[in-house]
């Protein structure tokens, strides 16, 4: 059987729908970063096979595989960013549960 | 120089001053002071040679500032319509008129200008705001000029309000008092009622004629065949004298002028800018001459106020007030004169230009009197002065000699010139008026002088009171010189042509007007000393005058009715059109949509999460479907 786009896809679907769940259901803020990382490792992916199977001149396209590169940086730093502030959370209210966390209303 | 050159030196010197004064040498009074005063030496001087071209006008240019439409040509000209296309051309320039009539008015206010400048160097010599002062003079002198050398409405127009701005400043000068501050106010906007009519009398008179250049209305004006629209045009052009000078119903700012210094009284409230209202008539005369209902109304609003003024007079105790209603009586003479027609806006002149002068004396004499009494104004609380000031007293006596018209003094002959020419024209009813008035003035005058002189100095400050320095008494003297003299031919110089002594023809034509004048002059001095004759308060108490007749009462409560009126209108559209559909609708409006989406508003970031997430699925269905 032979690798097509739609295998990617599909799993790249998988990937964003077990993120999303994971983001919706989850109260560890530690598990729901996680699940986000996994929504975007599942855009990422799409990115990727979306570029592969793009034939120009007969030849793939590479042009997004090098643009992944900047997202992953890019992620990363975000991912400091986040982990800063779930520490700087927990620091102050002693919790990583979400539910507990919740001024933010009128 | 040129006249034209002149002319513009006239003008614009003054301004130059005000400026510099004003943008730099503000911090140097005395400089400023001088600087002023020097100017309006140089005025002077300018004008006097202006003046030797006696009656002849010169030609002069003018300079486009407005042009719409085309100027009607020169064969339309010769054909005599001067207004081709009536309210579809309009022209505006700068330019001057130099005639007999500017000549003599700019004579009057440059002479008066200069020494009221020379007096009040003494008078205002310790006053904080004495570069403020003169710069407003200077300002005054040069509206003043603009008015009487105009050659058009437009350009008179706005040399008219420019007087009235510097009157303003002037009243206000001691604007830390608020009497000073009110009365300026009050004199503006009083002003602004007759400027608004004269305003609208301009266009009106433009849409007759075509023209806003004198020279060409009083050539057209033969050819306007709507004679009722005429007329009121008149009346709206006459409106404005009302207001400038002081006319009833209008004449309620002058008496409160008094309130700026007394220099800025002599020389604007009572001797040239007041009179600016009779000059633009006497301007004007030949579009008066051709509107006879209008003529009418001018000539009794000008007996009416000069009756008023003269009663009110009667009963006022503060010198320069009584002095402000003399100035009222006498403008309603020359008002009145402007009306009469056939010499009558000659004779109007005439007193205009007699008056200036020993009014200003009288204004500088009453100034020299506070000055010396401390700033005290009350003629009950004066009293003796005769033997403190002598010089005061003397020239104060010349000019009240002038004012009351005693025989061959310049006072005796304009009145004379102005009764008569009322009488000539069978104008019995205002000439009664004026007869009675001519009996009121030695009155009042006379109670002026023998209460502030004559008798025992009633209060400490008038016992105390020494002759003024010489830069004060030397203005005096000057002008109580021309008070007695200015009617005779060695000084009137241009204004001859338009009356003056002439002592044949009083003997020749010795009739009804010289005897009742007479009788007048001897009933009114003799009653005026049988009753105030070494008395220390007054004998007489008519309230009605010395609350003249209500009037300021009258238009408090005209003000306050319609005031009120306008302002519960006011308050209703606000109540209940403003403050729903502006404020509280919005605000309604902003609360039901916040109490929307507050709901959403839950404080879990899943939730929120998951809102996001269903919004983009419904996005994402949206735009595939």
């Amino acid at each position: 059987m032979e690798l097509t786009l739609n295998h990617f896809l599909f799993v790249s679907g998988a990937l964003f729908a077990i993120g999303l769940a994971g983001v919706l259901v989850r109260r560890n803020l530690l598990i729901i970063f996680m699940c986000l990382e996994l929504m975007l490792a599942a855009a990422n992916l799409t990115l990727v096979a979306f570029s592969r199977y793009h034939l120009v001149d007969g030849q793939p396209a590479y042009d997004a595989h090098v643009l992944l590169f900047f997202i992953i940086t890019v992620a990363a730093a975000e991912v400091a960013v986040g982990l800063a502030i779930i520490v700087a959370l927990f620091r102050s209210k002693e919790t990583t549960d979400v539910t507990q966390v919740s001024t933010m209303k009128y | 120089m040129d006249p034209n050159t002149m002319a513009w030196s006239v003008l614009l010197l003054p301004l130059l001053v005000a400026a510099a004064i004003l943008l730099g040498l503000k911090r140097w009074s005395g400089v400023s002071a001088l600087v002023s005063t020097g100017s309006a030496l140089l005025t002077l001087i300018f004008c006097i040679l202006l003046a030797s071209g006696g009656e002849a006008a010169v030609e002069t240019k003018s300079y486009p500032w407005i042009s719409i439409g085309d100027r009607p040509s020169g064969e339309e000209i010769q054909a005599g319509n001067f207004n081709p296309h009536p309210g579809e051309a309009l022209h505006i320039g700068i330019g001057f008129t130099i005639d007999g009539l500017s000549r003599g008015m700019m004579l009057i206010v440059t002479s008066i200008g200069f020494l009221v400048h020379l007096f009040s160097l003494g008078y205002m010599k310790d006053d904080k705001g004495k570069s403020r002062y003169f710069a407003g003079l200077s300002l005054f002198l040069f509206s003043m000029t603009g008015i009487v050398l105009a050659d058009n409405f437009v350009m008179m127009f706005v040399f008219w309000e420019l007087v009235g701005v510097s009157s303003y400043i002037l009243i206000g000068h001691w604007y830390d008092k608020a009497s000073a501050a009110d009365a300026a106010k009050k004199a503006f906007l009083v002003n602004r009622i007759g400027d608004f009519g004269f305003m609208a009398g301009i266009l009106l008179v433009w849409i007759l004629t075509g023209s806003i250049y004198f020279d060409e209305i009083a050539k057209a004006v033969g050819g306007v065949g709507n004679a009722q629209l005429l007329n009121i045009a008149v009346l709206c052009v006459f409106c404005g004298a009302v207001g400038k000078s002081a006319q009833v119903p209008l004449h309620v700012w002058l008496p409160d002028a008094m309130e700026g210094p007394t220099p800025v009284s002599a020389l604007i409230h009572a001797a040239t800018m007041v009179a600016a209202g009779v000059f633009m008539l006497a301007r004007v005369s030949f579009l008066i001459d051709a509107a006879e209902f209008a003529a009418h109304t001018i000539v009794w609003v000008g007996a009416i106020t000069a009756l008023l003024a003269a009663l009110m007079a009667l009963q006022q105790n503060d010198i320069k007030r009584v002095l402000a209603y003399s100035t009222l009586s006498q403008l309603g003479y020359m008002v009145m004169a402007q009306g009469v027609g056939h010499g009558g806006s000659d004779a109007g002149m005439f007193h205009l230009y007699t008056h200036a002068f020993f009014k200003a004396l009288l204004f500088l004499g009453s100034g020299a009197v506070i000055y010396a009494c401390h700033h005290e104004q009350d003629i009950w609380k004066m009293g003796g002065l005769k033997k403190k000031l002598p010089i005061t007293f003397w020239t104060f006596a010349l000019g009240t000699a002038a004012l009351i018209a005693v025989p061959f003094t310049s006072g005796f002959w304009s009145k004379e010139a102005i009764l008569e020419a009322a009488l000539h024209e069978k104008l019995h009813g205002p000439y009664a008026i004026a007869i009675l008035v001519a009996f009121l003035t030695p009155f009042y005058m006379t109670r002026l002088v023998l209460v502030a002189f004559f008798g025992k100095p009633r209060t400490k400050d008038a016992d105390h009171a020494h002759e003024v320095g010489p830069v004060m008494w030397v203005p005096l003297a000057l002008l109580a010189f021309l008070a007695v003299f200015s009617a005779y031919g060695f000084v009137s110089g241009p204004l001859l042509a338009r009356g003056h002594a002439d002592i044949g023809h009083l003997f020749g034509h010795f009739g009804l007007t010289a005897i009742l004048s007479l009788v007048g002059l001897v009933v009114g001095v003799g009653a005026a000393i049988y009753f105030y004759k070494g008395r220390d308060q007054d004998p007489i108490s008519i309230p009605l005058f010395r609350d003249k007749f209500k009037i300021d009462e009258l238009y408090l409560g005209l003000v306050h009715l319609f005031q009120d009126a306008v302002a519960k209108g006011m308050d209703f559209a606000d109540r209940y059109l403003v403050d729903p559909l502006v404020a509280r609708f919005p605000a309604m409006t902003a609360l039901a949509a916040g109490s929307v989406f507050r709901v959403f508003n839950v404080g879990n970031v899943q939730t929120y999460a998951f809102f996001f997430g269903v919004a983009a699925v419904g996005v994402i269905l949206y735009l595939v479907l």
